[in-house]
């Protein structure tokens, strides 16, 4: 269920690596059904630094509102203006339509300090 | 206090496990919050029907030749008016008009009351109704709550299908009426009453056989809901959660719960204080409130805010399926309080401006 291509935090955010410098940064689907139905996301400005593993947003679902960290470093290009809109999106599709940000990495040896796919279904193995 | 020392169990618990509900500590007791999700629930209680596990709700028999007398001097209505088979919602105030619950009596015979309290206030109702009951009055007081489960029944399905399973014509109970029926081996009660602002049934049916019925409700294509979606669907409707919107710190005045007060009845014990409080007028009031602007949802204590001003306190708030946007209930200045004033909320430090609107948010159409 969680794509082997992506990258992924303890947190539970996934890093789709784009090319070199730029990701795509979104919440997994166990994150996302965890929460249960999202009504709010609030994400940083375009142009804004995010820092690795530093708090950068929040995501508010009916429950409860949890803090969104960023799994890299870097300064966010583009924001997903159709989930700010509609954030049920994270929900319906936590991999694709429901991804979060595109940053511009400062490191991308920061990349290795995430896990594979194997990795975090281990994680998660162990969260229970 | 530790969430998980001593936590009851409703005779419902085996079925929530099964059934896939995500149990957790409320008002002392293993509640399901949700079972697939707390908006698909709500939808499918506004859509066709639901089923809700009340059974933590406190169920206290109170009978004897003084039994009428002693609810006179508690709570909020005229007990000795009530008609047989009826139920009135009201409130129980404290010395001071103070809220110390919210409950529905029902008067199953000449003698015999059923009075059901919030779960987590009905030692607290018990102890204000020892306090006013008199040794020699002739009233039993008993509190049969773990004999019994309730399972509420709402949405606009709902009726229809108590009526297919049972040997009544539900149809014909009206709204606050409550009746004897059996629905297969078991004598239950069924009082057309509910917390969602859709039409339905309050069922209490012996321990028991709680399950069965409960089963055999959601194969006839009930859809199971927690206490998530019951929150979302009262908010909807307007109605009040003690501990929320009520508390010994707010009188009914307050409230906005006038029409459920009658102070002027000799005995009862809060008449005269809510008397003066009704004369002095309100200096706050409840009001319902819209969000106009984006930034999630306005929860329980998150500050209200005229201009710079603090005005207020959100009692609760949900994002409403119905309405698809974030409402809310809250305090404010009185100044504050008439429908189309624009007010902001102060949600984790973003200013989100709202409205105050009328309430309820939500209310069915009613056919006939």
């Amino acid at each position: 269920m969680n794509p082997a291509e992506l990258k992924y935090s303890e947190e539970h955010e996934w890093v789709q690596v784009e090319s070199e410098t730029v990701v795509l940064v979104g919440i997994t689907e166990f994150a996302a059904e965890s929460l249960g139905d999202v009504v709010y996301v609030d994400l940083p400005e375009v142009d804004a630094n995010v820092g690795q593993f530093e708090k950068m947003g929040e995501i508010e679902s009916v429950k409860a509102v949890s803090d969104l960290y960023s799994p890299v470093s870097g300064k966010i290009t583009e924001r997903n203006e159709q989930v700010l809109d509609n954030p049920q999106l994270v929900n319906d599709a936590p991999f694709e339509g429901g991804w979060l940000i595109r940053v511009l990495l400062d490191d991308p040896s920061q990349l290795d300090k995430l896990m594979s796919a194997d990795q975090y279904e281990s994680f998660l193995a162990s969260q229970d | 206090m530790d969430d998980n020392v001593h936590l009851q169990r409703t005779p419902l618990y085996d079925a929530h496990v099964k059934q896939g509900g995500r149990l957790v500590p409320f008002a002392g007791w293993e509640m399901p919050i949700q079972y697939t999700g707390i908006l698909d629930e709500a939808r499918a209680v506004r859509s066709s029907v639901g089923i809700f596990d009340v059974s933590h709700m406190g169920r206290l028999e109170i009978s004897g030749s003084g039994a009428a007398n002693l609810l006179n001097r508690v709570l909020s209505v005229n007990a000795s008016a009530l008609r047989l088979e009826r139920a009135r919602y009201n409130v129980i105030c404290d010395e001071s008009g103070g809220i110390i619950d919210d409950c529905i009596v029902y008067r199953r015979s000449e003698e015999m009351f059923l009075l059901v309290p919030n779960a987590s206030n009905t030692d607290s109702v018990l102890q204000w109704l020892a306090r006013w009951n008199e040794p020699d009055a002739g009233v039993a007081i008993v509190n049969v709550t773990s004999e019994s489960a309730m399972i509420a029944i709402q949405g606009p399905d709902a009726v229809g299908m108590v009526d297919g399973l049972c040997d009544i014509d539900a149809s014909a109970v009206r709204p606050f009426a409550t009746v004897k029926a059996s629905i297969g081996s078991s004598q239950v009660w069924l009082a057309r009453t509910g917390y969602t602002g859709e039409d339905g049934f309050e069922i209490i049916v012996p321990a028991d056989s709680a399950g069965e019925l409960w089963n055999a409700l959601a194969s006839a294509g009930a859809t199971p809901c927690g206490l998530g979606a019951r929150d979302v669907l009262r908010l909807e409707a307007g109605l009040l959660l003690h501990g929320n919107e009520m508390d010994t710190g707010v009188n009914p005045y307050e409230a906005g719960l006038d029409r459920f007060v009658d102070p002027d009845r000799d005995g009862y014990v809060a008449g005269p204080v809510l008397n003066r409080l009704k004369k002095a007028g309100l200096s706050k009031r409840l009001v319902g409130f819209v969000l106009t602007g984006r930034g999630g949802i306005p929860r329980h204590g998150y500050a209200i805010l005229g201009g710079a001003e603090s005005i207020g306190i959100v009692t609760s708030g949900v994002h409403s399926p119905t309405l698809d946007c974030s409402i809310g209930m809250g305090y404010v200045g009185i100044q504050y309080a008439d429908p189309g004033t624009v007010i902001q909320i102060d949600i984790r430090g973003r200013i989100v401006d709202a409205e105050v609107t009328e309430l309820p948010f939500y209310s069915r159409r009613r056919s006939g």
